[in-house]
């Protein structure tokens, strides 16, 4: 073999309070797919931004094809072949598909600075038609479905040059099918030279598309090997550093009475769901994307409008006219999406704990300072939360420790109905498996428990039922001896509940 | 970091390291060595006393623009409050009623003026979902208008000669607007840093779908700032009718620009959620202090502006610097 195209050697990366990178050396090979794995705050998307230059390094060199380069800039980055594909999408929803594809090399009309918009289309269809992708270029991109707007992102990384290909989390969003034609995407990419950087927390893709694998822990690379020298026992025990029993802890629940019910709810496009759930239970909720599942949990929450039906808690009939009414109730809702809908990001993880409980640690008109942080620390020791101090900007925290935050947030609450949407979302093996002990305990401690998931092995590994909806309506409960994945699968595309009682 | 939101300091020993942590305390530092050296009037007592005074009435909106712009939005409508508030409660000054009472139904009305005006800007913004750009600048020309129309454009003369003791008057050696001053501004702090109002109006501005569904009646946080807006834009405006001794149109053009000057140069973010009192008070200084040598020095008033333009730019680049370290 050749000398590697990309060599990174000593990157060393600080943040404030944080050591992000610590002499951390990769290489990657053309032709090669190299995949980098870690938990969350491990180093790995620091270490992809500063490769492509969207962030500076504090040390440390990077070498392609042999050669030293600086790269201060993604467009230095640009011009040294590397193509970035962030984890969230960085287009522009009113802009067409060419002009986001295009953006920031633009043709134009000789030596204007008018853009030419027939060779502009033309050169973003022929970079889409490789890629499988069809739709029009003029299409904005706010129309597309997500699967669409990635292939649109990784159009933009390339170029006629392209050479290193970094992906961070790129089928995070995709269907099956769509990640398929993703990973045929970068079998052709390959085999036309081009090294590829896959990071995912998807153990199961790097054993299909994966030639070698870097494990970064804590800023520092773990271990390096191809392949086929490592299981999914060993990648988690690099990845988490210590041996896990068991990916979905389940505990024995004593199932005691009733705490929620919903009669023929509607909201939405949600329509009549009836169902029930007990203290000490865990309740799944799967579904594809859209089912309507978050829906029904924001107007259970107050959130959203209750068109018709009924909703009983602790036996008294309930209608929460907002969050505040339903939180008063012993309500809470862990929401989709956390950054977006869950944490103020320039708050410390203090004010975000004690955010919807402030009373608790307020007199009457003054909030007690020590008060709320003698609150923050118990939840931080309890929670295992890692941060410098509890006044740290929850920005600078990973994404496994602001979901700890947001759930601290509603254990403080002490609500006696919790839902969590989509609460292992990004978050890595080893968070995941405190979080779903976590979820037991609540459940132990005689808290209703409602998941909603788009992973279904979490589901079946953790819930005693688990309710399926299909385009608004509830298609099934399964009982937990009796759920697999192709009955809930079956379920969720609106099959026959009938073929799997 | 400046933008902390529940800066918890506490005793007067901590009062220097919390200005320590404004990278526009320095400016202001150099600024009071500099014209001290260049004037020798302008280090005495009185001269800066009256650098409070002068400021004073801006400072004080700033105290309400501060809270709105922490909720990510902005209040244009300030400067033709101060107007229209100064001009209805010197035209209800003409009453016959025992002075007491006039008093008290006056300043009333003006800051009731003040108060509805921001209830409404408050409703519109958050019921009707319009931009804070649009309602605040529809209401400025609005009150705008109105003061002009109800004075037809002339000043409101005669007034109770007692009236005037209010700007002009004194408690000891310091002015009676920089006590309302002084006074606003601690209350203010306490309420930010310390209530639950308080942290509420961080939050609702940090991410407010985030703050609404922690439990937080985002609407009511974002309709009271505007309130506290309009009230102390008319605290401000009845302070400047008293010193003119008169209810003028025209006062208060342009203030809501000098205003949001100092809350921005104070380090608060536009954006929203990022943010402090302190800041805003310090940045009301610099640049009340930055005319006052500027006038001492007789420099023009066409150069005061770009030096104006200048400085704050200049602090606000200082704060950028300090916070990416």
């Amino acid at each position: 073999m050749n000398g590697p195209l990309l060599r990174m050697s000593g990157i060393r990366k600080q943040y404030p309070g944080v050591l992000a990178l610590v002499d951390v050396a990769f290489e990657l090979q053309a032709g090669e797919v190299h995949c980098l794995l870690g938990e969350n705050g491990a180093g790995k998307s620091t270490l992809m931004k500063i490769l492509s230059g969207a962030l500076p390094k504090d040390a440390g060199s990077i070498v392609i094809d042999g050669k030293e380069c600086a790269i201060a800039s993604p467009a230095d980055a640009r011009r040294e072949g590397i193509g970035m594909i962030y984890q969230d999408f960085k287009l522009i929803p009113d802009l067409s598909i060419a002009e986001n594809v295009l953006l920031g090399r633009e043709p134009r009309r000789g030596r204007t600075p008018f853009i030419d918009f027939p060779r502009l289309h033309e050169s973003a269809r022929a970079i889409l038609s490789q890629l499988g992708e069809e739709t029009p270029t003029t299409t904005m991109v706010r129309r597309l479905s997500s699967a669409q707007q990635q292939m649109v992102e990784i159009a933009k990384a390339f170029s006629n040059n392209v050479r290193i290909l970094a992906m961070d989390e790129p089928s995070a969003a995709l269907t099956e099918k769509e990640r398929n034609n993703l990973f045929s995407v970068i079998r052709r990419l390959k085999s036309e030279g081009v090294g590829i950087i896959y990071v995912s927390h998807r153990l199961e893709e790097i054993f299909e598309i994966g030639d070698r694998l870097t494990v970064l822990r804590d800023g520092a690379v773990i271990h390096t090997c191809s392949v086929g020298e490592a299981d999914r026992r060993s990648l988690v025990r690099w990845m988490v550093g210590r041996e896990l029993e068991n990916e979905y802890p389940k505990a024995e629940l004593r199932r005691g009475e009733e705490i929620l019910r919903l009669e023929s709810v509607s909201t939405g496009f949600v329509r009549g769901v009836t169902l029930s759930l007990h203290k000490g239970e865990i309740l799944g909720m799967a579904g594809l994307v859209g089912a309507g599942r978050s829906e029904l949990a924001r107007a259970i929450f107050g959130a959203d409008r209750l068109d018709g039906g009924k909703i009983v808690f602790e036996g008294r009939e309930i209608r929460p006219r907002s969050p505040r009414d339903a939180i008063d109730m012993g309500i809470g809702l862990l929401t989709e999406d956390r950054n977006q809908f869950g944490l103020i990001m320039d708050m410390g993880v203090r004010e975000n704990i004690t955010l919807a409980n402030l009373r608790e640690v307020a007199g009457k008109f003054f909030i007690r300072p020590a008060l709320e942080e003698n609150v923050a620390a118990r939840f931080i020791g309890d929670l295992r939360i890692k941060t410098p101090s509890s006044t740290q900007a929850v920005e600078h925290l990973s994404g496994g420790n602001r979901q700890k935050v947001v759930l601290a947030r509603w254990l403080f609450t002490r609500s006696r109905l919790l839902i969590f949407d989509e609460p292992t979302a990004g978050i890595d093996v080893g968070v995941k498996y405190e979080i779903y002990n976590l979820i037991n305990r609540l459940a132990e401690n005689g808290i209703g428990v409602i998941v909603i998931s788009s992973d279904l092995p979490e589901l079946l590994g953790i819930c005693d039922r688990i309710a399926v909806l299909w385009e608004g309506k509830l298609t099934g409960i399964l009982e937990r001896s009796g759920a697999t994945q192709e009955a809930v699968m079956t379920l969720a595309t609106g099959g026959s509940p009938e073929a799997h009682a | 970091m400046p933008d902390q939101p529940a800066g918890a300091e506490r005793g007067a020993g901590s009062l220097l390291r919390l200005l320590s942590q404004y990278g526009i305390s320095a400016a202001l530092i150099f600024e009071l060595l500099l014209f001290s050296q260049l004037s020798p009037y302008f280090f005495t007592a009185e001269n800066l006393l009256n650098v409070t005074l002068q400021v004073s009435i801006t400072a004080i909106i700033a105290v309400g623009m501060t809270f709105v712009i922490l909720t990510s939005g902005i209040d244009l409508s300030v400067g033709a409050i101060v107007a229209m508030s100064g001009v209805l409660t010197t035209s209800l000054m003409k009453m016959q009623a025992p002075l007491p009472v006039v008093f008290l139904l006056a300043g009333t009305a003006g800051i009731l003026l003040g108060a509805l005006s921001g209830w409404f800007a408050g409703i519109c913004i958050t019921k009707l979902n319009i931009t804070p750009f649009i309602v605040t600048m529809s209401l400025m020309t609005i009150w705008r208008g109105a003061a002009f129309l109800v004075t037809d454009g002339r000043p409101i003369w005669e007034l109770p000669h007692e009236f005037s003791l209010l700007g002009s008057g004194r408690i000891g050696p310091v002015p009676f607007p920089s006590v309302v001053m002084i006074v606003i501004y601690v209350t203010a702090f306490v309420v930010l840093t310390r209530t639950a109002f308080g942290r509420y109006v961080y939050a609702a501005g940090g991410n407010r779908e985030a703050a609404r569904l922690s439990g937080i009646r985002t609407d009511r946080i974002i309709i009271s700032a505007y309130i506290i807006s309009g009230a102390l834009a008319a605290v401000s405006g009845i302070l400047l009718a008293s010193r003119m001794n008169s209810g003028q149109p025209n006062a208060g053009l342009m203030y809501e620009l000098d205003v949001i000057a100092a809350v921005v140069v104070g380090g608060t973010s536009l954006f929203g959620g990022r943010g402090s009192i302190v800041g805003t008070f310090l940045g009301a200084m610099l640049i009340g202090i930055l005319r006052n040598g500027l006038n001492l020095l007789n420099v023009s008033s066409y150069l005061q502006m770009i030096v104006l333009g200048v400085v704050i730019l200049l602090a606000v680049m200082l704060d950028q610097i300090k916070t990416r370290k």
